[in-house]
């Protein structure tokens, strides 16, 4: 018997592994595989009774890819991914962080206190909020702005989705960024400044080489948890007319709502590829980094 | 040399976090004060001070069980992912086992690669299989078996950071593995267990999405999902009646995220909230 600090031995350890491992194993691995078959079939709810699946290939994605509300759904998906996870929450994220970095007081603790709630806040209350803000009847914002009757979502849908996203995530990138600004030695910049570097220069010539890791971090996470998340669909529901219908929403629309599980399963599957991109890349980058410092 | 270009850049940077601040505070300032004022939405005009509002939660049907109905979900996701993780992450620490690490990479990998986005379909079927549909354990399952992997990674860390010297004398003195893990090695990890408890309670009091695909009932949906339908049915929603309902909702994760922070410090890793 192998020994060991605690005494527990293989068949033990087994034992205290194995439970977790069921759960991991019924509810992520085996939804997995059975997606991929899935996605070969023609499955289809109707009504009560639910007809046999039967295989049937690559129709379904044949038929997604000949689709042009599939196409158009992914072009908003990257649209969206673009505009509120790399511009909006990495983008706005970074330059708070820069233009807080060597501000200390109340000013800092407000700005870094409000992001912080908006990140804590649970998400449909959020998107409850930005509905109530936008909305035709509601005009909060047109109050404001002095644009009376815009109709803001049903005008604008993957704008509205675009600042929602940007507005809840940006604390993260923020906090990400803050953290990586203290390994730029402000030498550096006051060294470059004074060498009569622009601003842009500085943050193109000594500050990016510095952070790049946190920065293909900070794009690649806030991606891949924007292109997961479902919270918008509480605000547009992908309307009006699939202007705002990005893939985990037609995913939705089509297999869950449409009772087309065969098909859902096929795009789910795409889905789980892309995933599977982001995350390889993400954990490449990791261990890159943990070769670099040590 | 260049006062001038200084004095124009402290402004601008003032302006943008202004404006930033406001684009941040608004909507909070009306999450604020939307539920004390008799008549919220229209304009931004001084509230019209009222409790109302707060009698009319109490009046619906399904507002507060649905409080009551997160709090079952997001405790039960917890103590599930606490325990399960924490004996899973005790036996890969202590024990070698080849290919170790390789597995909990792959675990972990895949618990960020299958979301609920991408495979809601099975997961649906499942449940429905399974007869989890509009069940509290069905959502407690699920969720759990998606927040595990990383919840192992994190308490592993902390487990192989505990010395183990202790647990041998322990062992001598003839404890059993589970005693030494519930009076050893669980008060030395604390930090990491609660770590993992506030990241699993903080997902599931935010989550919709599985929610809303496994609950039929509405006495069975969380507040997520009932601010959901509260808001699309029928005719005009109650904006009064939702903000209430929303800044109910939003204080239990507010409040434990003060506490949390004012406990350990608001330490600022990454991942701890999705």
């Amino acid at each position: 018997m192998s020994t060991d600090a605690a005494g527990l031995g293989r068949a033990r350890a087994v034992g205290f592994v194995l439970p977790a491992l069921v759960l991991i194993g019924v509810f992520l691995m085996f939804p997995a595989v059975w997606t991929i078959y899935l996605g070969l079939t023609d499955y289809r709810l109707t009504g009560l009774a639910a007809a046999e699946p039967r295989l049937v290939g690559a129709d379904n994605y044949v038929t997604a890819l000949g689709d042009g509300r599939f196409r158009n759904s992914l072009q908003l998906t990257v649209q969206y991914v673009l505009g509120s996870a790399i511009i909006g929450q990495a983008g706005l994220g970074f330059a708070l962080a820069w233009i807080m970095r060597d501000r200390r007081g109340p000013v800092r603790r407000l700005v870094e206190g409000l992001v912080l709630l908006s990140w804590i806040l649970p998400g449909s209350v959020v998107a409850f909020l930005w509905i109530a803000l936008l909305d035709r009847d509601g005009g909060t914002l047109n109050a404001l702005l002095g644009t009376p009757g815009a109709a803001w979502l049903l005008d604008h849908p993957m704008l509205s989705i675009i600042v929602f996203n940007t507005w809840r995530g940006t604390a993260f990138s923020m906090m990400l960024y803050a953290a990586a600004l203290e390994n730029v030695p402000p030498s550096h910049l006051e060294t470059a400044r004074l060498a009569g570097a622009s601003t842009f220069q500085q943050l193109r010539d000594v500050v990016l080489p510095r952070i790049k890791g946190h920065v293909l971090t900070n794009v690649l996470l806030t991606s891949l948890w924007t292109f997961n998340d479902f919270t918008p669909f509480l605000i547009t529901a992908g309307g009006p007319e699939g202007r705002s219908e990005i893939l985990p929403f037609y995913v939705y629309s089509t297999a869950l709502r449409g009772g087309q599980l065969g098909f859902g399963a096929a795009v789910s599957f795409l889905i789980l590829l892309i995933n599977l991109v982001f995350a390889l890349a993400y954990l490449r980058l990791l261990r890159d980094r943990r070769e670099v410092s040590g | 040399m260049n006062l001038v270009g200084h004095v124009l850049g402290r402004l601008a940077s003032a302006a943008f976090l202004a404006v930033v601040a406001a684009f941040f505070a608004l909507p909070m300032l009306w999450l604020a004060s939307a539920p004390f004022d008799a008549h919220p939405s229209v304009t931004v005009s001084p509230p019209e001070f009222t409790l109302d509002n707060f009698r009319a939660i109490l009046d619906n049907p399904y507002a507060l069980g649905s409080i009551g109905n997160s709090v079952i979900q997001a405790g039960g996701a917890a103590v599930t992912v606490v325990v399960l993780a924490a004996l899973a992450a005790y036996a890969l620490s202590r024990v070698r086992v080849p290919g170790r690490d390789a597995l909990l990479y792959v675990l972990l990998l895949l618990s960020s690669v299958v979301t609920g986005t991408a495979a809601m379909v099975p997961i649906f079927e499942l449940a429905t299989r399974l007869g989890l549909v509009d069940t509290h354990l069905g959502v407690v399952l699920v969720v759990s078996g998606g927040l595990l992997p990383a919840a192992i990674f994190i308490l592993k860390d902390f487990m192989d950071a505990t010395p183990t010297s202790y647990e041998e004398s322990a062992r001598v003195f003839g404890a059993s593995p589970l005693q030494i893990l519930r009076h050893i090695v669980v008060p030395l990890v604390r930090p990491g267990l609660a770590t993992v408890a506030v990241w699993a309670v903080a997902s599931v009091w935010g989550g919709f999405l599985m929610q809303y695909i496994l609950l039929r009932d509405p006495g069975k949906s969380p507040s997520a999902v009932v601010l959901y339908t509260l808001y699309t049915e029928g005719g005009q929603p109650d904006l009064a009646l939702i903000s209430t309902f929303s800044l109910l909702y939003s204080l239990p994760v507010v409040l434990m995220y003060l506490f949390v922070s004012s406990r350990y410090g608001f330490r600022f890793h990454g991942g701890i909230k999705r």
